[in-house]
């Protein structure tokens, strides 16, 4: 390996750099607008503690178009709302705003499954002592649930790193963008394989950390 | 004044074809201090009338007044803060899972804003007083069954009700651990004065505890009264099936041959009280009268802290000695009853 460019090895630590800031915070802001979804599509679904058959239907309808639309096309749709509000459309900043818009909706119908599955008997005994709906959100559901909501972040981060690597295509930055430039458009495979396997690394890593968290919280198990 | 009255309540669902009527015209009055029996077949709708008592769901029709006030005439905050005057514990004993059993206990009194020190505290007294003071830093998922609803109980009483709600709090559990939940139900009844609601569908708990029972049917309020009385004439064919079902002393080998010969022999059931039972009322009933009588079933029930024996007595066919023998037992204090639908 010593005949590596100190120029490409450094365009690489960037790189590296560039997919971390990309991915977490986009999955942040995704976090920031898909939890108040997520809790408002529960909260307000026919089972829910406050049923509203028409915001449901509304945020149910966007959330599945949003979904819908492939993430490649929906890059390339949003450019001109990326450029309005980060002032250009490439480089990892600009990439953070389709990132967001396409995991949002995402992450809301995760955060959904994660407080359905909390146990409708323990938000009954909580409405028997007196809860009101913003107890029940607040200290029933969101404590219950919050070893699958961990579970699923992981999942969510994972589908947002690599949504982040496609965002190359546009010269979003990232080891995404050097993979696509260097690999594809330039046949150097070397730097393209050494991307990828950067790529895995650390979706493992963030997975197994992911995991580890989602079990320390968890007072179920009998440890 | 009742503590809890209940007048006219009709509770119907709306379901795929049309709606069901899970509740009828229910009428009942609970006394302060009382522990009070609801008692019906699974899907009777006892679950959805406990509900009702602290509007979980509200009634389509009727009112439900808790201490002289119409739940129905107070609004959602106003319902809110009346709930915790209504304490609740459930079959599946509805804990957090994800917070220790303090913190479980604790919870209703940080619903209400007391700090979380102050809350502790109290959780930790309550804890102690159900007989779990080391179990304090458990998580729900290293209990068992009793020790759960323990917790339950704990932290049902951690507002100060006047009221506690057992939804089939003892169903999911073994009998040993039933009675030892209920002897703590009873001892909090007595101490505190907070009048118990008891749901099951078991007799052998209304049997053990109340002091008045209901009993549901499809609906409707079979019969109500207290225990005692409805132990000895049950007048609804549901509260004479409860009764009958009532194995906590085990299934009866020969039941299906004694039902057959039950069908074809003129019966009547007995039940002796208190001081009837140390005399030989049968064997003296043989002895004067000189003819056999046979007895096709006899248990001893233990209602509300009396030993109470039943029997079921095959009687000659001879019509005027049967009731000559059913004068001579009523004479003895007995009740006496044809039994028709013994089944």
């Amino acid at each position: 390996m010593s005949n590596i460019d100190p120029a490409v090895a450094i365009m690489i630590v960037k790189g590296i750099g560039e997919t971390l800031y990309m991915s977490v915070v986009s999955t942040i802001l995704a976090y920031v607008i898909g939890i108040p979804m997520g809790i408002t599509l529960t909260v307000t679904d026919k089972d829910g503690i406050h049923p509203n058959r028409f915001i449901y239907k509304i945020l149910d309808v966007i959330v599945n178009i949003v979904r819908s639309i492939p993430f490649l096309i929906g890059l390339m749709l949003l450019i001109p709302f990326t450029r309005w509000i980060v002032g250009r459309s490439y480089g990892s900043t600009a990439t953070i705003v389709p990132l967001v818009f396409c995991a949002a909706p995402f992450v809301a119908r995760l955060v959904e499954s994660s407080l359905k599955e909390v146990d409708a008997g323990v938000i009954e005994a909580a409405k028997s002592m007196g809860a009101s709906n913003w107890d029940i959100i607040g200290k029933v559901m969101l404590v219950e649930a919050r070893t699958s909501l961990v579970t699923e972040a992981t999942i969510a981060f994972g589908t947002i790193f690599g949504y982040s690597s496609m965002a190359g295509i546009v010269g979003g930055g990232g080891l995404g963008d050097i993979a696509i430039r260097y690999g594809y458009y330039r046949y150097e495979a070397g730097i393209m394989i050494v991307c990828v396997i950067l790529l895995v690394v650390l979706v493992q890593i963030f997975q197994t950390v992911g995991m580890f968290a989602a079990r320390k919280v968890d007072k179920r198990l009998t440890h | 004044m009742a503590d809890i009255e209940v007048r006219h309540l009709s509770k119907t669902f709306p379901a795929k074809d049309g709606k069901v009527e899970a509740l009828k015209d229910i009428n009942i009055s609970i006394e302060s201090g009382d522990i009070y029996g609801i008692i019906g077949m699974s899907g009777a709708g006892k679950s959805t009338l406990v509900r009702c008592l602290n509007f979980l769901e509200r009634p389509t029709e009727g009112q439900v007044l808790i201490s002289g006030v119409d739940l129905a005439e107070l609004s959602e905050r106003e319902l809110r803060k009346e709930r915790r005057d209504i304490s609740m514990i459930f079959q599946h004993f509805n804990l957090l899972m994800q917070k220790n059993v303090t913190d479980n206990v604790a919870f209703p009194l940080t619903l209400q804003g007391v700090k979380k020190k102050d809350a502790r505290k109290r959780a930790e007294e309550l804890l102690e007083s159900v007989g779990l003071a080391d179990k304090k830093r458990a998580y729900p998922a290293q209990l068992s069954g009793g020790q759960k609803q323990r917790v339950a109980i704990a932290r049902a009483l951690a507002s100060n009700p006047h009221i506690l709600l057992c939804d089939e709090a003892t169903s999911a559990l073994d009998p040993q651990t039933t009675a030892s939940i209920l002897e703590l139900l009873r001892e909090i009844n007595e101490k505190l004065g907070i009048t118990i609601v008891i749901i099951t569908h078991q007799m052998s708990v209304v049997r053990e505890i109340c002091k008045h029972v209901a009993i549901i049917e499809e609906g409707s309020l079979a019969e109500e009264g207290e225990v005692e009385e409805i132990f000895n004439h049950p007048k609804s064919k549901a509260a004479r099936s409860l009764l009958k079902n009532d194995g906590s002393e085990g299934e009866w080998p020969g039941d299906e041959i004694l039902l057959k010969e039950l069908h074809e022999a003129a019966r009547i059931r007995i039940v002796f009280t208190e001081n009837s039972s140390f005399e030989p009322v049968i064997a003296n009933m043989v002895l004067k009268f000189k003819a056999p009588v046979n007895i096709l079933r006899a248990d001893t029930k233990n209602v509300g802290g009396i030993a109470k024996g039943e029997m079921i007595l095959g009687l000659p066919e001879d019509s005027e000695l049967r009731q000559q023998m059913k004068d001579y037992l009523t004479e003895q204090g007995l009740a006496v009853e044809e039994v028709e639908d013994y089944e």
